[in-house]
């Protein structure tokens, strides 16, 4: 929804780490992610927040517990808006390089 | 027997109006133009759906039933294969809920009850994301993306 806040989010090794943690295991609760952190759970929870503040990170209640999901929607947002685009005209690019070498 | 299961949440925010995103999922002749496929049923409790490819072949690629139903705020359904049709194990479960948020709408998409590891839920993973940012672009510029895109390798 807001492409600078997805960038910022990203723009951090601790917030890639978290998404890498729940793209492996989603449905992670806080306790659970600071076992494979070095970091308080206080800043692990600011991490979050702008994570879940750029809809990179959905949470769900269950009982007591808060546990949090990987929402990759954005980042297909950005995929077909800043990758998809420039792939495309790359993949040409070496389709017709290809053609010349090969012959074809 | 407790199987290990895994669970997705997916989130969308969507400048629309929760009965446009409601009907964008639950009608046939809408979820062709983004989905590629006809999400078919009365959609009423207990009453079976099917998802079938918009095309000639007119494949029916998962099946379910009508779990809980509250248009336009809620939609829940059972999911599986139809070749697993006969097998309850199999079935997972996807909740939509529909907000209104400020001007917006948010749609949740919760996926559970998957088989950890399975097909089904390596394929979901990959498939909600594009099927998500595809509805949105729909409601939003009345064009879907080409859900079955492929990386053009020539």
């Amino acid at each position: 929804m807001d492409d600078d806040k997805v960038f910022r989010a990203l723009g951090d090794p601790t917030r890639r780490k978290l998404l890498d943690l729940l793209c492996e295991k989603n449905g992670q609760t806080l306790g659970q992610l600071c076992e494979n952190l070095d970091m308080a759970r206080q800043s692990a929870t600011q991490h979050l927040g702008i994570l879940e503040e750029a809809n990179l990170v959905s949470t769900v209640r269950r009982g007591r517990e808060k546990l949090h999901f990987i929402n990759p929607v954005p980042l297909h947002e950005v995929y077909e808006r800043w990758v998809r685009k420039f792939e495309r005209q790359r993949l040409n690019l070496l389709h017709d390089l290809k053609k010349e070498l090969e012959g074809e | 027997m407790t199987r290990e299961t895994a669970s997705f949440v997916y989130v969308t925010y969507i400048a629309s109006t929760p009965e446009k995103v409601f009907a964008a999922i639950s009608k046939p002749e809408i979820t062709r133009r983004y989905w590629g496929h006809e999400n078919v049923s009365d959609w009423k409790p207990g009453s079976k759906w099917e998802h079938i490819r918009a095309n000639d072949e007119r494949t029916v690629n998962i099946v379910g039933k009508v779990i809980e139903v509250s248009p336009p705020s809620r939609l829940v359904i059972s999911w599986a294969s139809p070749s697993q049709a006969d097998n309850q194990e199999s079935y997972s479960r996807v909740t939509f809920e529909i907000e209104e948020y400020e001007d917006m709408v948010r749609l949740t998409v919760a996926h559970d009850e998957l088989e950890a590891g399975s097909d089904m839920a390596t394929g979901i993973s990959k498939g909600w994301p594009v099927v998500l940012s595809s509805l949105k672009s729909f409601l939003e510029t009345g064009r879907g993306l080409d859900v079955f895109a492929k990386p053009k390798t020539a």
